[in-house]
């Protein structure tokens, strides 16, 4: 957007044509499209909550309002507790035990294989690396034939087992993640340790991990958004009510009663985004820049 | 290769090799039992005329393969899934880049566009599928209703067999959060020099763009195709909550197309087949990527 300093023109736009002058146009068009791609970028969650909040008449009233004219807060207990057979408790509470136990081994499991692959010398790295990126490359939803047999013969059909225990065998998109930027940290350091007499699992407690934390919180985040909305695992391997997650009670109740009762399902909707959204809110700045120091470069 | 496992190695670098391995051991135990097993696992599988037990299996040969071949569905399948994909990853890479773009602009209130962009991606799931039926209901929906007030006549989005792939193509762009973070670190790892030297040759912001960013990000954007052919194939909750493979069966991708079989046909083999297809189509699609990649993807020496 700068000019070079030997184009300067005399005309009658001249100010255009001036550092600042173009400088400005450059802003405002940057901010005419800036805002309004927002506006629509928000704009489904904005639906979502004003559905929540409006009484029944008025969620198929037309012409459709975003804000409504009363607000009815009732739908939120009505939506959670309204219909005996979906038990929203229950299901945020397996939905978060889930999410938490997948988190933590996530991060334990892809830590380690990611520190062997970024540190350690060994034969056959280069080759375990190269499968890492394959297995990257694999639609894990394709697969659910065969691993629907494998945990039925071990018994753990509507148990969560099958959902919580692949998620201390590692990840390979984050192990990939984070071996690239455990690359970006100085090898002094590690030199220094050694010299120290730390072994690996010392300097992988002492130097990577607490440096790592924007990408650990990254990884972190990942998962916390990836484990709450999974949906595809909970509804192939569970089946009672009481070990249900949250997607699937969402949809029970789409299925139950999705077409009559548009504004009690866009409550429990809302509550069911909520926890994503705090976590983003707050995590978002190790979020984007976790993504963006563990970089792409191959 | 071999030679060189056979070759002596010191005490200290086999205790560091030993190291290595320990700490991969989740990661390959994991490897083993939940994707080359059931790969290769699959692969059997989808030989045989596998229903409901896994006991008394009869060995069918490629009979799975041609019921697949026979079936008009599995065809419908296929291009509406290489329809979605094209669609998603054409469009979506894209739109991720002109937004990467526009967040690299120095203008102020950037990091909370870049949380509000990124905000949709987080929210993506069941509950969020549920409010897209209903901004797309032709009569009552938000955006209809938007349209009308700009003179336009919309179509009747995800209720028409016409309409409900671009539907879904168009849901898919809330999404590109990652993607635009991506391609925006890859923007912001340009070497300034470049664009410096280029203005001094007289270069404008088109031939700047044209020909010191799109090379220089190219690996990223390689990178960010790559990534998007294969989550493009997964895109099963969408179908679930939203279509159902409908309306008839213009919906019906790959993946849910595998999922009836399985799960509703009982026809496990059949959906072992599917599966297969799936991942040779998917191996296919990244192999001829990469060759073509090699005409425009530019790596620095």
């Amino acid at each position: 957007m700068k000019n070079a300093p030997h184009a300067k023109r005399k005309d009658g736009y001249a100010w255009r044509k001036t550092i600042k002058g173009r400088r400005a146009i450059g802003i405002i068009i940057t901010f005419a499209l800036l805002v309004p791609i927002g506006i629509i970028f928000v704009m489904p969650f904005i639906v979502m909550v004003s559905t929540a909040l409006k009484p029944l008449n008025q969620v198929f009233a037309f012409p459709p309002r975003l804000i409504p004219e009363t607000l009815q807060w009732q739908n939120f207990p009505d939506g959670w507790y309204g219909y005996g057979y979906v038990d929203f408790t229950t299901c945020t509470w397996n939905s978060l035990k889930i999410t938490v136990n997948n988190i933590i081994g996530n991060l334990v499991s892809c830590t380690l294989a990611a520190y062997a692959f970024a540190r350690l010398k060994a034969r056959g790295k280069n080759f375990w690396f190269a499968i890492v990126l394959a297995t990257m490359l694999l639609p894990n939803e394709a697969l659910v034939v065969p691993q629907y047999v494998l945990f039925s013969r071990f018994g753990w059909l509507d148990t969560h087992l099958p959902l919580m225990v692949p998620a201390w065998f590692g990840w390979a998109f984050f192990i990939f993640l984070l071996r690239q930027f455990f690359m970006t940290i100085p090898e002094e350091l590690v030199d220094a340790a050694k010299i120290d007499g730390a072994g690996h699992a010392r300097i992988l407690m002492q130097i990577f991990i607490p440096l790592s934390k924007p990408a650990l919180a990254t990884l972190a985040i990942f998962a916390f958004i990836g484990n709450w909305n999974n949906f595809f695992g909970p509804l192939l391997y569970l089946r009672t009510p009481d070990v249900q997650t949250l997607p699937v009670c969402l949809v029970q109740y789409q299925g139950a009663y999705g077409n009559t009762e548009w504004h009690l399902m866009m409550a429990v909707a809302t509550i069911a985004v909520i926890p994503v959204l705090l976590i983003f809110i707050f995590g978002q700045r190790y979020f984007v820049e976790g993504i963006a120091t563990s970089g792409v470069k191959r | 290769m071999l030679r060189r496992y056979l070759r002596p190695i010191s005490p200290s670098a086999r205790r560091e090799e030993r190291i290595f391995y320990l700490f991969i051991l989740p990661w390959l135990v994991g490897l083993v039992v939940f994707n080359a097993g059931p790969v290769l696992g699959m692969l059997g599988l989808s030989f045989t005329d596998w229903r409901i037990s896994l006991d008394d299996l009869q060995f069918i040969g490629l009979d799975n393969y041609a019921t697949l071949v026979a079936d008009p569905i599995f065809w419908t399948s296929v291009g509406n899934t290489l329809y979605i994909v094209v669609g998603r990853v054409v469009f979506g890479t894209a739109f991720a880049l002109f937004l990467a773009i526009l967040l690299n602009q120095k203008v102020p209130g950037i990091p909370f566009f870049r949380a509000v962009y990124y905000l949709p991606t987080v929210t993506a799931g069941v509950a969020v599928a549920l409010v897209w039926i209903w901004i797309f209901n032709p009569r009552l929906g938000i955006l209809n209703y938007s349209l009308k007030q700009i003179g336009i006549t919309g179509p009747p989005w995800i209720y028409s067999s016409q309409w409900v792939k671009p539907s879904l193509i168009l849901m898919s762009m809330f999404a590109v959060g990652p993607n635009m973070i991506i391609l925006l670190a890859g923007l912001q790892g340009v070497p300034k020099e470049l664009y410096e030297s280029a203005e001094i040759d007289g270069a404008g912001n088109w031939a700047k763009f044209r020909n010191v960013t799109l090379p220089m990000l190219s690996p990223v954007l390689f990178f960010v195709i790559i990534i998007s052919v294969v989550s493009s194939f997964q895109n099963f909750t969408e179908i679930r909550v939203m279509t159902e493979g409908g309306p008839g069966e213009s919906s019906n991708v790959l993946i849910w197309y595998l999922w009836e079989n399985a799960f509703i046909f009982l026809q496990l083999g059949v959906a072992a087949a599917v599966a297969w297809i799936m991942f040779v189509i998917l191996m296919a699609l990244t192999g001829l990527q990469f060759r073509l990649g090699r005409r425009w993807v530019f790596y620095e020496v």
